[in-house]
């Protein structure tokens, strides 16, 4: 029974021309990003296009699999750990080994250029398709061969997962090997080294904003660091509002003055009518 | 269309993704990148299951996807503990072992 074809529906093409530029826009993006919250969205999208070409390529389990495992614990497990590192981790743009990025990049075009050639080269005109592999279902088929063929492999993945949850706890427990500082010695040790004695100051600027982003200002009107959450000094979301006034100010005397020059103009060409 | 174009797609991910791991210092996002490379594998080996017309090339996208599973667990722990010790995400501070 020769069950080959030579090509795909030409729905399957449209949607692989248009999601596969979407995949390649998503990695580039996951490359390029400068945060990595927008570096871990685009690697997001780029599975979930992924999960849809298993789809079309059949693999019906593996692309609800890709899914729920890889967009909805991985990807998340990967933003969960940017909110706990990365409010402090900018990357930073420093080249550390001289002409380092120049030989990587050249490295990567090299590489590709050997992968694609090496698959042009293999010329595949025709496939079997996994119209009879699924008869009996995808989920069957898998079920099958794992608890066949592939038995060993399955029970030491077990083994593996196993491993993994226990290092993970291993790596992140962490013993406390003194005892936490109660609230009065705090106040002991903030006395005794006199360097901010009183409470911090409180963010905002009266009757005009309590945003905890705006900086207090000083008696001179400079906007005070001190006053704002180190968190957001480190993310640079501090909003400066100590020039607004005044540039308020500076807008109504221009327009006042526009006013007088325009309207005594107008005045004179009313009274020529 | 020959299904070969899933092939080059997964070629084209997978040398974006060893891009990112030679050029981004943030340790997350080198490990985002190196996610980019396993996943493309996997969209090879899906093709090549077609391709033949039997299972047992989705069957190894399906423990790839385990090992990397797993791999993320530790990885991201192990990131962590740095982050923690070293007040730094970046792959460059991690240098105490350097001569």
């Amino acid at each position: 029974m020769n069950t080959a074809a030579t090509a795909t529906s030409t729905g399957e093409a449209v949607q692989f021309w248009i999601l596969g530029i979407v995949a390649v826009a998503g990695a580039l993006a996951t490359v390029l990003m400068k945060k990595s919250v927008h570096s871990a969205l685009s690697l997001a999208g780029t599975m979930i296009v992924l999960a849809v070409f298993y789809l079309a390529n059949g693999a019906y389990f593996l692309g609800i699999v890709q899914i729920v495992v890889y967009t909805g614990a991985i990807m998340m497990l990967f933003l969960f750990v940017v909110m706990l590192v990365g409010v402090t981790a900018a990357d930073s743009l420093k080249e550390t080994l001289k002409g380092q990025r120049w030989l990587a990049g050249l490295c990567a075009l090299g590489f590709g250029i050997l992968l694609i050639a090496g698959i042009g080269n293999a010329s595949l005109k025709e496939f079997t398709g996994l119209g009879q592999a699924n008869s009996g279902g995808n989920v069957e088929g898998l079920a099958a061969l794992v608890f066949t063929k592939y038995v060993f492999a399955f029970e030491i993945t077990g083994a593996l997962l196993i491993t993994a949850a226990v290092g993970a706890m291993v790596l992140t427990h962490r013993e406390r090997t003194e005892r936490a500082v109660t609230q009065r010695e705090l106040a002991e040790r903030r006395v005794r080294s006199g360097k901010q004695v009183p409470p911090l100051p409180a963010p905002g600027v009266y009757a005009r904003h309590n945003a905890v982003d705006v900086p207090g200002l000083l008696p001179d009107g400079t906007p005070s660091e001190l006053t704002v959450n180190p968190t957001l000094r480190a993310r640079g979301q501090i909003r400066d509002v100590s020039g607004t006034a005044l540039r308020e100010l500076a807008a109504l005397e221009q327009r006042a003055q526009e006013w007088r020059e325009h309207g005594r103009s107008e005045d004179a060409k009313g009274a020529g009518k | 269309m020959n299904p070969v174009n899933y092939l080059y797609l997964a070629a084209l991910l997978f040398t974006i993704g060893a891009t990112g791991v030679l050029l981004r210092r943030n340790a997350i996002v080198v490990f985002m990148c190196v996610e980019l490379m396993l996943n493309a594998c996997n969209l090879a080996f899906v093709t090549f299951s077609r391709l033949h017309g039997n299972l047992d090339g989705q069957i190894i996208a399906f423990f790839t996807m385990v090992v990397a599973a797993a791999e993320v667990v530790i990885g991201l722990a192990i990131i962590v503990t740095i982050f923690r010790s070293r007040h730094s995400a970046s792959v460059d501070d991690a240098n105490l072992l350097k001569l």
